[in-house]
């Protein structure tokens, strides 16, 4: 990692991404920057890319479409990364809980391998749970849980995993209205609490305005609209 | 080297595998007949075993008898399939038929063959239920109802193992159809369920049934096992035939023997390009059809005759495996009595040690065909994923080339193979033989699932750090275990219904449960039959029994341990 310019280096950034299959271009260019604990939304309708530009992030872009441009993620460029090496979160509209696995076997997936004490494995997992208000919920299957509650684990799982980058893929479009409002906090409060940069891709203006960060707009043929994203793109990232 | 490289020559090898001993096998048969077998002093070409096959007094006979059974055998089942599921359509009927026709697809041919003969023989169980109260008979009628003159016996053993195939392979389709959304419409446009059925359903996904009615075809055409039990022996269909000249004593027979192999493959593929003949031109009388714009009826006629058939196809299966258990028991059962009037466990005592020895074969050849094609599928698919390739149709054919051929028309030549490379008798041989037929049904019993897995669980686990190897191990297999654990038992169960590879490949030195119960079936004890057929037909059903248990099993202790907890 460079450290030439420390200060400017923190945060996600996008330069010139084009997502493009079989040769023509459907979203992009497209360059934004994410500082830690920012909340950056990406606003379209269904079907612009939206979806896409997340698997390009982390790396999971179908093998049917190509991008281009650079991933920046704490200076460090991710493009060439395989996904599992980007230490990029993701958070989809299903929480995709394994259904194998129980809740803390799910959390335990999650977690670094570099942590090898069971104990301490054991700990950090049940002290996720607990400051989720779901500590009773260790051995339990996924299937037992509520809409919410299996929404909550997959957060955790996510963040257990020390990620530096969020995305959220329409994570909350499944929930019904009022979960809807607590796990749209409960989200962006631990990412802010963690110091991520987290880009948000939604078709809810609400989710937009709870971010309260930067809000980018895409129409449906993958165009970036006007004013709004000027002002994103010039917005200087905080600093840590 | 690391793994993603060694995955990458999996499919390769897997392809070269199974392809290369029937490619082999093939060009090792055709040689000897056109008179090249050095090893027999063939030294030239020549076409003089043509002139012996062509001169030999029943082959007409074995022809007729060959094409009868066959094209009758695949027909049937095809109409019965299509009318089944056009009658039936989203019925209770349809499911509980699905959950009958996986047991009696597990079910060896050779087993469904005795547990007919059982049934349908002069002297078997239908005519002593029925005698000689409603007959009159008391002594065993003197009508061939076994090994018939026009091989219809066979033909309805054919159709009660092919019918299981073909209707699992068509609801398969089905499920990719959008069906339901089908039938709507046509429905709403006023046409009755059938006809809804035959005229927006069948278009749509006979391409994907194409390849399994091929193979059902040329298997039906080709069959030994079967016909060892069920067809005329003199003169028998040309498979067996064949079969018999490749195993005559008289040396110079190979050369015969050969050349029938190939005339067997000319049947085959000539029935296959008489079958594709008539799809063109059903289509195209098909579409006129449709056009025409006929709505039909209720089809309830129809729908109570073809139940009514496929209900008799199954209690027979079933009837048959029961009495095959009922004589394995047997002390004494007098023609006309219904049942058995003493019983007794001794015949299964008096052949314990055979039983022994030949179940630890078929036990030990299938599980390792098995589990290596799973390896090999698994690899392939994981392979696929990772590089985002798909299997094209044309590989599909290729998956498809040890069931379109004829066994008996390559592994003579394979056999050849194995001597000149000195595996001709062994472990490896006789495991590699199974593995050519047991690879494309696990690969088909497993693709789907494995590609209908929701990649975002890869794509999850990938950002939460895991390597595409722990995936793998931690939550595909997981995940998959009921589809894997089912193709393992799929596979378990075509390698106990080989007949002939066994007895090519093991040159004669192996003994399954199969050739055991084939060989039997030419004495006359139904006791001893009983026992090695019953047993066969057990083992494949045990191997599906604990497919479906140990998954449900696993589930119940994981709830267990959670409320515990």
């Amino acid at each position: 990692m460079t450290v030439v310019s420390v200060t400017r280096d923190y945060g996600l950034a996008l330069r010139q991404v084009e997502l493009s299959y079989g040769g023509r271009r459907f979203l992009g260019p497209l360059s934004l920057d994410v500082a830690p604990g920012e909340v950056v939304t990406v606003m379209g309708p269904s079907g612009c890319g939206k979806s896409s530009l997340l698997a390009f992030v982390c790396g999971t872009l179908d093998p049917a479409l190509s991008g281009a441009g650079r991933i920046l993620l704490n200076g460090a460029d991710i493009g060439a990364r395989p996904p599992e090496q980007r230490r990029v979160g993701i958070l989809f509209q299903d929480d995709l809980l394994f259904p194998h696995l129980s809740v803390a076997g799910n959390l335990a997936f999650g977690l670094p391998p570099a942590m090898r004490d069971r104990k301490a494995r054991r700990a950090r997992i049940e002290e996720a749970l607990a400051e989720a208000d779901m500590a009773e919920f260790y051995d339990r299957d996924p299937a037992t849980l509520s809409g919410g509650q299996r929404a909550r684990v997959a957060l955790l799982r996510t963040l257990l995993s020390e990620p530096c980058a969020l995305l959220l893929d329409e994570p909350f479009a499944k929930l019904d209205v009022a979960l809807r409002a607590r796990f749209r906090s409960f989200v962006f409060d631990h990412a802010r609490a963690q110091e991520l940069p987290t880009l948000l891709v939604t078709h809810d203006p609400q989710d937009a305005a709870d971010a309260g960060g930067p809000v980018i707009e895409i129409d449906a043929a993958g165009r970036l609209l006007g004013g709004k994203q000027v002002a994103a793109n010039q917005r200087s990232p905080q600093r840590p | 080297m690391n793994r993603r490289d060694l995955l990458g020559y999996l499919p390769g090898l897997t392809l070269l595998l199974f392809l290369a001993p029937v490619a082999a096998g093939l060009i090792g048969t055709w040689l000897p007949a056109f008179g090249y077998f050095p090893a027999l002093g063939g030294e030239g070409f020549a076409l003089t075993p043509w002139v012996m096959l062509f001169d030999h007094p029943g082959l007409g006979e074995s022809l007729r008898l060959t094409l009868v059974s066959g094209l009758l055998a695949t027909l049937v089942s095809f109409a019965l399939t299509v009318f089944f599921l056009a009658a039936c359509h989203g019925s209770r009927f349809v499911l509980a038929v699905r959950g009958l026709m996986a047991p009696l697809l597990a079910v060896p041919h050779a087993a469904m063959a005795l547990g007919l003969a059982f049934l349908i023989a002069p002297s078997g169980w239908l005519v002593r239920l029925a005698s000689p109260w409603a007959t009159g008979w008391d002594l065993p009628p003197d009508v061939a109802t076994l090994q018939d003159p026009n091989a219809l016996a066979l033909t309805l053993g054919l159709i009660m193992k092919e019918l299981p195939f073909l209707l699992l392979m068509t609801l398969a389709a089905l499920e990719h159809s959008r069906a339901d959304e089908r039938l709507a419409i046509a429905r709403s446009l006023g046409y009755g369920p059938v006809m809804a059925w035959l005229k927006t359903v069948l278009p749509a996904i006979y391409r994907q049934i194409r390849l399994p009615i091929y193979a059902v075809l040329a298997y039906s055409l080709s069959v030994v096992d079967m016909a060892l039990i069920l067809a005329p022996l003199s003169p028998p269909p040309l498979a067996v035939q064949v079969f018999r000249w490749f195993n005559d004593p008289d040396l110079t027979m190979r050369f015969v023997a050969a050349a029938g192999a190939v005339l067997q493959l000319l049947v085959v593929v000539g029935a296959i390009g008489l079958w594709r003949c008539a799809e063109i031109l059903a289509a195209r009388l098909g579409r006129i059809w449709i056009a025409g714009g006929r709505r039909g009826g209720k089809g309830r006629v129809l729908r109570v005759l073809v139940t009514a058939v496929i209900q008799v196809l199954v209690a027979l299966a079933a009837a048959g495996l029961l009495a095959m258990a009922i004589w394995s028991v047997t002390r004494r059962w007098r023609y006309p009595d219904a049942l058995p009037s003493a019983l007794t466990t001794d015949v299964w005592a008096r052949q314990g040690h055979d039983l022994i020895w030949t179940t630890g074969t078929t036990l030990i050849s299938g599980l390792a065909a098995a589990f290596i094609a799973l390896a090999l599928v698994l690899g392939c698919l994981e392979n696929e994923q990772r590089r985002g390739l798909s299997i094209s149709t044309r590989a599909l054919w290729l998956l498809y080339a040890p069931l379109l051929v004829p066994q008996v028309a390559f592994l003579f030549g394979s056999q050849v193979l194995s001597i000149q490379i000195g595996i001709d008798g062994t472990w490896i041989a006789l495991v590699w033989s199974h593995l050519l037929f047991v690879l494309p049904y696990v690969f088909l019993s497993l693709a789907d699932p494995y590609r209908a897995l929701d990649e975002r669980y890869s794509r999850t686990a990938l950002c939460l750090g895991a390597s595409p190897n722990r995936i793998f191990w931690r939550v595909k297999l997981p995940m998959l275990l009921r589809p894997i654990l089912f193709a393992t038992a799929v596979g378990f169960a075509v390698s106990v219904t080989q007949y002939l590879p066994t007895l090519f490949a093991g040159a004669g030195r192996f003994v399954t449960l199969t050739t055991e119960a084939v060989s039997l079936s030419a004495g006359g004890d139904r006791r001893v039959m009983g026992v090695f057929a019953f047993l066969q037909a057990a083992l494949p059903l045990a191997a599906f029994a604990a497919a479906l248990a140990l998954p449900r099993r696993l589930a119940r202790s994981r709830v267990l341990r959670e409320q515990r907890a």
